[in-house]
């Protein structure tokens, strides 16, 4: 069986691809698709962790966070919806009106 | 070296690989079809380590409720747009950067964790199996089961609110 250290490396690195396409892409859904990279390489860690300790509240919690995942989805894409039909774009670089 | 270690590694190759697929890649249904290889990558690792339940979820909501919506929407919004031609922002290099800087920084803080490097036992947690696991959640989680299903609501609700409130502004 595969050993912590290499399942929370795996997390980290997938954690910090994820940062590294939400600061670099232009699109939005791309961004957003970023964001869910990162949540799975937390879900990864956590599933990592709760596997040491061997409780059950481990797995509860993942599925809580999954429905927790799905209703941000929810509300994100239609936020993205409204934006792109204002500019008709996808392009962050477009948005700067949400600037303060 | 047993052939759950050996899968273990390839799935974890295999998410590694998609995650930066999705760096690289111009199209966004691109993007969402490197986003899919990784999340079921590590469904397969999730299932090689014992923890079937996180398996099921992973493949059932992540990659067929969500990642569908996400492929639908953006079917829905091919729009030809400067995204498409230039991918990156002017924070290209500081945004590489600072991924190499935090992946160098956690990867030495998980070099320093684990000095044992307990080798994870899917026989010490039979309870990840669906069937324990579903009576257990039912029998001691009901309450928080239940209210998902409130914060579901919610969101249905918030997500009708943004595309009325998006429609009155538009006439």
């Amino acid at each position: 069986m595969a050993d912590t250290q290499l399942l929370l490396g795996l997390s980290f690195a997938l954690f910090a691809l994820g940062l590294v396409g939400v600061m670099v892409r232009r699109n939005a859904l791309v961004m957003l698709m970023c964001m869910e990279l990162m949540l799975n390489a937390v879900i990864l860690a956590l599933v990592t962790f709760s596997l040491r300790t061997a409780t059950l509240s481990g797995a509860v919690l993942v599925f809580l966070i999954f429905v927790v995942a799905a209703a941000e989805i929810a509300i994100a894409i239609p936020i993205v919806l409204q934006l792109s039909r204002q500019r008709s774009s996808l392009d962050v670089e477009g948005y700067d009106r949400l600037k303060g | 070296m047993t052939i759950e270690q050996l899968l273990v590694y390839f799935f974890g190759a295999c998410a590694l690989l998609g995650g930066v697929l999705m760096l690289v890649a111009r199209h966004p249904m691109r993007v969402a079809l490197a986003l899919i290889s990784c999340m079921l990558s590590l469904a397969g690792i999730y299932a090689m380590l014992g923890v079937h339940v996180v398996a099921v979820f992973q493949v059932l909501i992540y990659v067929g409720a969500v990642m569908v919506f996400m492929v639908y929407v953006i079917m829905l919004l091919d729009v030809r747009d400067p995204s498409f031609v230039r991918r990156y922002s002017h924070m290209l290099v500081p945004g590489v950067v600072l991924g190499a800087l935090l992946a160098g920084a956690l990867g030495v803080s998980a070099m320093k964790l684990g000095a044992p490097a307990a080798p994870i036992d899917s026989v010490a947690a039979p309870s990840y199996l669906v069937q324990p696991f579903s009576v257990e959640f039912l029998r001691e989680y009901w309450l928080h089961f239940e209210l998902t299903s409130v914060l579901l609501v919610a969101a249905v609700v918030a997500a009708i609110a943004v595309i009325r409130s998006g429609r009155r502004s538009d006439g």
